[in-house]
């Protein structure tokens, strides 16, 4: 961004801003905790009291009611990251940016939930804790390795600008890649991995609904979790700003600033001026 | 009352998958509580710096109190 190269984030604009134009990103943050809670419970009360045993798998059969809403949110969050970065390379708003970075960094730690769960269950069912012949195990692992080196790419580039631009590029291009690969893995001939939706699946009422459940709290707990990640970083950025303030409006912004694969957010008082000098 | 519930409830079958299945939920959990543990680490160290910028503030209202204290006794004298 040109005015974080040329001026000090932050400290330019003395004039003190209209309360609605504060940026908080931790509102609603409770709500959310606790429908996550309630519907988590429910979701395992449904898994270990509701639902079914599946005839041919028995009781390893409950493993897919965690493993599979973690892809689904892990790869649903990839995208989303995606969708955020065309924002930011829309908008030059780092917001955006940083919204990018939260959901694919959200989204790898539930890629990592859904690949050891994954192990578990096919060591549990085929007796080994990989197959490197089954495309749906083998394209996860792609996807989930091609995110790996996201966050050492952000690191790599120095320059805050230019690091989440071409960290946006990055997200952009990966979350096209993630449904092409997901059709790529449908289409293919090998149906060793058990389908949970779609055509091939008949699902049982009360699993479908136990599988509904778990899904949305699966949902629910990465929303959570991204948004206290978003207040987390946000109120950091808070803090540095108030304490470049404190120790002298000509401090300048890069100083106290380490090299981070994380972006920076600017301090608030800019933020809500360039967000609101930009178009969409 | 909860000895009575759980009695009610239908008994697992743990024997055979059970260890998978457990170790995939608690897979979860860890996640989850690691999660947690971290940004508890995190809450701790924004408590820690704004208690510094608290201090900070403190001691520099004290010490701009005291100069001025020390300036009114000169300014009123001249």
């Amino acid at each position: 961004m040109e005015s974080s190269s040329r001026q000090p984030a932050g400290f330019s604009d003395s004039k003190p801003r209209a309360p609605g134009r504060v940026v908080r990103y931790g509102g609603g943050l409770r709500a959310l905790s606790l429908a996550t809670l309630a519907v988590m419970t429910a979701g395992l009360a449904l898994v270990f009291f509701y639902a079914p045993l599946e005839a041919e798998q028995g009781f390893l059969q409950k493993i897919f009611y965690v493993h599979v809403p973690l892809a689904i949110v892990s790869l649903c969050g990839f995208v989303l990251g995606g969708l955020f970065a065309i924002q930011h390379l829309r908008t030059r708003d780092q917001r955006w940016d940083m919204r990018s970075y939260v959901a694919i960094h959200m989204s790898l730690i539930f890629g990592v939930g859904t690949l050891i769960t994954g192990s578990i269950w096919a060591k549990g069912s085929w007796g080994h804790w990989w197959v490197w012949n089954e495309p749906t195990l083998v394209s996860f692992l792609i996807v989930f390795l091609l995110y790996a080196t996201y966050q050492p790419l952000r690191f790599a580039i120095e320059d805050p600008e230019r690091q989440a631009r071409y960290a946006s590029v990055f997200a952009i291009t990966a979350g096209a890649f993630v449904p092409m690969n997901f059709i790529a893995v449908r289409l293919s001939t090998a149906y060793l991995h058990p389908r949970v939706l779609g055509g091939t699946s008949n699902l049982p009422a009360p699993m479908a609904l136990t599988f509904v459940v778990c899904l949305v709290a699966m949902a629910l707990l990465y929303t959570t979790m991204f948004k206290y990640e978003l207040t987390a970083k946000h109120t950091r950025a808070q803090l540095r700003a108030l304490r470049r303030r404190l120790a002298g409006e000509d401090a300048p912004a890069g100083l106290s600033r380490a090299r981070t694969a994380a972006p920076t957010l600017q301090p608030p008082a800019t933020i809500g001026a360039g967000a609101a000098g930009r178009p969409g | 009352m909860g000895a009575a519930l759980l009695a009610e409830l239908p008994a697992l079958p743990l024997h055979t998958a059970g260890k998978y299945v457990a170790g995939a939920y608690v897979v979860l959990f860890a996640l989850v509580l690691v999660y947690v543990a971290i940004m508890a680490v995190r809450l701790g160290r924004i408590e820690r710096d704004l208690g510094e910028l608290l201090e900070g503030g403190e001691t520099g209202e004290a010490s701009q109190h005291a100069a001025q204290e020390l300036q009114r006794p000169e300014s009123s004298g001249a």
